[in-house]
């Protein structure tokens, strides 16, 4: 075979060349003939019971308009994700602030912005709540009978047993803030939508099937008359996960009732205030260590705030809570989580799903032990790291090479990290600038949790062309991470052919399956695996029909492709999950191998804390991680940096400032995130272990670097200024009030 | 009050004359309209994005005369005269501009809805500084917001460009 190997090489991204040149189309580059422009007229109050709706304004034609309320949903009031509690538009009551209750459409969409501020909701208010804290002490009860969606307890060993003896207890409580995805193109749909053909909507969106669902709810409809296609998407985040489920049914709902298409496309205030962010946390952590460094016994108590509908704080509470003990071996855990409700719209997903959370707790309480204990952070932790061999939190042996001490002995020579701990504490003495550094060392389980993946049955299919092209039929939505490329990688290393022969169909729920969500840094692992196995049986039906010979160059496989489809009429193969046998889990007991392989890591942060201005810098950064095999170093590269930046700004730049409940900063003039001022050299450097069940040896790779750069940030500060912080985002004003003398 | 059913389509709006990508072009545009809005609604020009309508993200970012300016801060009424570069000129028929290729070459774009501003910033950087270091690369792009790369690769972009225009 003469094709070269593409996978481990950097090919060029399949639609690279249209995004340079502006010749991508995304949701607002598109207009249908005869459309309508939608917006969502919102409750202006957190709780309460809508009592009239008033069309303000004699300038306004309202008949003019296409008005939709809950009155003229044709099936279910509800967005279907895994509970059915959240309404496409409110009827009676509103549980949060900018809770869609109207939509309106028209042709002219400076005059539909006027009417929808003349539209005026009144409401009679009902006592709310806004924070974890007075979700738990059921100052209201506003979900359910405890405002609890979900919890979850993870129990490993004898927790009670080890508190008598243990020489050292630690305790601390760290909490994280709301961040915003803030991918920079805003959502956006566009339907169509009537009885005879259907509904059909193109967006802007990660989980095409996640949106077929919900429709097919809000909608007396058979599934196939639904269908959902993917635009040209410009960043999600998990931002994209959920939300664009609540567009399209709002799209769908103006055009179905108008006969016309509708396009409804957010502006950056509505996306802000309205959508979904990262939950907020508070983790708990008590801590049994004897005297030698080992620990003896964790508890963890992990609370998320859900916001008012349920949306997927399970899952994302599912994550946080299974991290939550880190990379380290300890006989006796017991991990309690629950997800709560708050009068804030719905938090949802954001990469690292809860990870980022109950990691930057665990990293910063790993560095308060060490010091109780009398160890370096390194020392303590080398000392109980997990191992090959050894049993997580969850009870799951890991059974694949790891090597803790291995990233963080790289990751300490790569940033000098201890000639810089020596150097920084003795120029700290007397320099106005203080300078420090610190990491963290953690983990990020890829694919879904526990028995996900077996439920989702993800399905990809390959289809071969008369031209001798092999397209790549999947749900999988290109993001800017790179999925297209990657498959187009795979597909063509699977087939021996050249990588400009694979093409990408548009996922388009009409015309490929299901390949399961765009989310939990599976699309490489799990879909790329089902890629190459669809690819190995497109070559195998080709040999076996005797149009391919076993030793082949391209131009053969595309005749062989050729005469294929010309005597069978098509040539598609297609492949579906299929749970490992070794891969166990119990839902009951939240115990078993709760992912099937996990990115490992350790990630070095140095800092200078300004004294004057109270401005924290980030230097430099160092990221070192096994992801399993590389399969594009430039698209990993990107992953990595491109999280680490996330994760600065969640930790020092990206503050919401919440009024009653309602996002009072929803604008990027005062919603700060990183510019390119702003960020260090972040350099990564991958130790490569090929996973046995991934393609090419490839594991997940998204998420992970959400996960580390916030505990190692304040660990740095700590180092530079003696000042333990435990809560993120940290501000100048947590800085002044603490080098000021007062508590944080 | 334009939307008044006494008013007619072309009441309020002005005649205005300028150059996009150098082809004269004549708009009938209202005065106040956002040259963003007319680049992407009257001339169909949609590779200049809008990503905050507030002048803070540069997805927006194109030449007048050329000098950068978000283009959602500029009423079209400025532009009179004027020459108007958008991403949509800046390569040469199917030859990409070397700072279009080192984006390709280097993973400059992700999701690629930054990346026509960033391009028209990383291109006018270059303008005005053939071979800048690494502070000034900073500096000369702190206008445009990414959120996909963590502006590491788009450094490497310029740098890479850098080099083509020497080869």
């Amino acid at each position: 075979m003469k094709q070269q190997h593409t996978i481990g090489s950097s090919v060029p991204r399949k639609e690279g060349r249209d995004k340079v040149t502006g010749q991508a189309r995304y949701i607002d580059d598109l207009n249908f003939p005869d459309m309508l422009f939608g917006v969502t007229v919102r409750s202006p109050s957190p709780r309460g019971r809508i009592r009239e709706i008033v069309f303000d304004s004699d300038f306004i034609p309202w008949n003019e308009f296409t008005i939709v309320t809950a009155k003229d949903i044709p099936g279910e009031n509800s967005v279907a994700l895994i509970l059915l509690d959240q309404p496409y538009l409110a009827d009676q009551f509103v549980n949060h602030a900018e809770e869609p209750i109207l939509l309106l459409a028209h042709s002219d969409k400076y005059l539909l912005e006027d009417a929808r501020r003349a539209v005026r909701i009144e409401i009679d208010p009902l006592p709310a709540i806004f924070s974890i804290e007075e979700s738990l002490n059921r100052k209201e009860i506003i979900w359910g009978e405890d405002n609890v969606f979900k919890h979850f307890h993870v129990e490993k060993g004898d927790v009670d047993s080890v508190w008598e003896d243990a020489d050292f207890i630690v305790e601390g409580e760290y909490t994280t803030g709301a961040q915003e995805q803030l991918y920079i193109e805003n959502n956006g749909i566009i339907a169509l939508a009537n009885a005879d053909d259907g509904v059909t909507v193109w967006g802007s969106m990660q989980c095409p099937y996640y949106v077929h669902k919900a429709l097919s709810k809000l909608f007396p409809l058979p599934a196939e008359k639904i269908r959902v296609i993917q635009v040209e998407t410009g960043g999600g985040f998990g931002g994209k996960e959920e939300y664009p489920s609540m567009i399209a049914g709002h799209a769908a709902l103006l055009a179905w009732k108008s006969g016309r298409p509708v396009k409804i496309v957010y502006d950056r205030a509505e996306d802000m205030v309205a959508t979904t962010k990262r939950h907020p946390s508070i983790t708990k952590h008590r801590t049994a260590v004897s005297r030698d460094g080992k620990l003896l016994g964790m508890e963890i108590d992990f609370v998320i705030d859900g916001g008012a509908y349920a949306t997927l704080s399970s899952v994302v509470l599912s994550r946080g809570t299974i991290h939550a003990a880190g990379p380290y071996l300890c006989s006796n855990v017991r991990i309690k989580s629950r997800a709560v409700a708050t009068n804030t719209p719905p938090h949802g997903a954001f990469r690292g799903f809860g990870a980022p959370q109950s990691i930057f707790a665990l990293e910063r309480h790993m560095n308060k032990v060490a010091e109780t204990v009398g160890l370096t952070p390194y020392e303590f932790r080398s000392r109980n790291f997990i191992r090959q061999g050894d049993m997580t939190a969850t009870s799951q042996v890991i059974h694949e090479k790891v090597d803790m001490d291995g990233l963080m002995a790289r990751a300490f020579e790569l940033t000098d990290y201890h000639q810089k701990q020596k150097i920084f504490a003795s120029q700290n003495k007397t320099s106005k600038k203080k300078r420090g550094i610190g990491f963290a060392a953690f983990m990020h389980g890829a694919g879904f949790t526990g028995s996900g993946e077996q439920y989702l049955e993800s399905v990809v299919g390959l289809e071969a062309t008369p031209q001798g092209r092999v397209r790549v039929l999947a749900a999988s939505t290109e993001i800017g991470q790179g999925t297209n490329t990657i498959f187009g990688q795979i597909a063509s290393e699977a087939l021996g052919i050249d990588y400009e022969l694979i093409e990408i169909a548009r996922p388009d729920t009409g015309n490929v399956p299901n390949s399961g969500p765009t989310v939990a840094s599976r699309t490489v692992m799990i879909v790329g695996k089902l890629v190459e196995s669809a690819a190995l049986g497109l070559k195998q039906t080709l040999i076996q029909s005797g149009f391919l010979k076993q030793d082949y160059a391209t131009e053969d496989f595309q005749r062989a492709c050729a005469q294929y489809v010309e005597k069978h009429g098509a040539l598609k193969s297609f492949s579906k999950y299929r749970q490992p046998d070794n891969i166990r889990w119990d839902d009951e007991k939240y115990k078993g191998d709760a992912y099937g392989a996990y990115a490992w890591a350790v990630y070095v942060a140095e800092v200078t804390v300004d004294p004057v201005t109270y401005e924290v810098h980030v230097d430099d950064f160092v990221a070192v991680q096994e992801v399993g095999h590389v399969m594009h170093p430039v698209l990993a590269a990107g992953q990595i940096e491109g999280g680490v930046a996330q994760a600065i700004g969640f930790t020092l730049f990206e503050n919401v400032v919440w009024r009653d409940g309602r996002m009072a900063n929803n604008q990027m003039t005062n919603y700060i995130m990183p510019t390119a001022a702003d960020i260090p050299p972040i350099r990564v450097h991958f130790e490569e272990t090929p996973y046995a069940l991934g393609p090419s040896g490839a594991k997940g790779i998204g998420e992970l670097p959400m996960d580390g750069a916030a505990p190692a940030i304040l660990n740095a500060i700590e180092h530079a200024t003696g000042l333990g912080f435990s809560h993120v985002p940290l501000m100048p004003e947590a800085l002044v009030n603490a080098m000021e003398g007062k508590c944080d | 009050m334009r939307w008044k059913a006494n008013v007619t389509e072309s009441e309020g709006k002005i005649q205005l004359s300028c150059r996009v990508n150098g082809d004269p072009r004549t708009l009938s545009v209202y005065p106040m309209a956002r040259l963003l809005d007319v680049l992407r609604e009257d001339l169909r020009l949609t590779g200049t994005k809008e990503g905050c309508g507030e002048g803070e993200c540069g997805a927006c970012t194109v030449m007048i005369d050329g000098v950068m300016v978000n283009s959602c801060l500029v009423p079209i009424a400025q532009v009179e005269g004027s020459e108007i570069k958008t991403i949509e000129g800046v390569a040469s028929g199917e030859q990409l501009h070397r700072v279009q290729q080192a984006f390709i070459d280097c993973g400059g774009a992700q999701c690629g809805i930054c990346t026509p501003g960033m391009v028209m910033a990383a291109i006018n950087l270059l303008d005005q500084n053939p071979n800048p270091d690494n502070s000034e690369i900073r500096n000369g792009l702190a206008g445009n917001l990414c959120r996909c790369t963590g502006y590491i690769k788009i450094f490497e972009s310029v740098v890479r460009a850098c080099q083509i225009s020497r080869a």
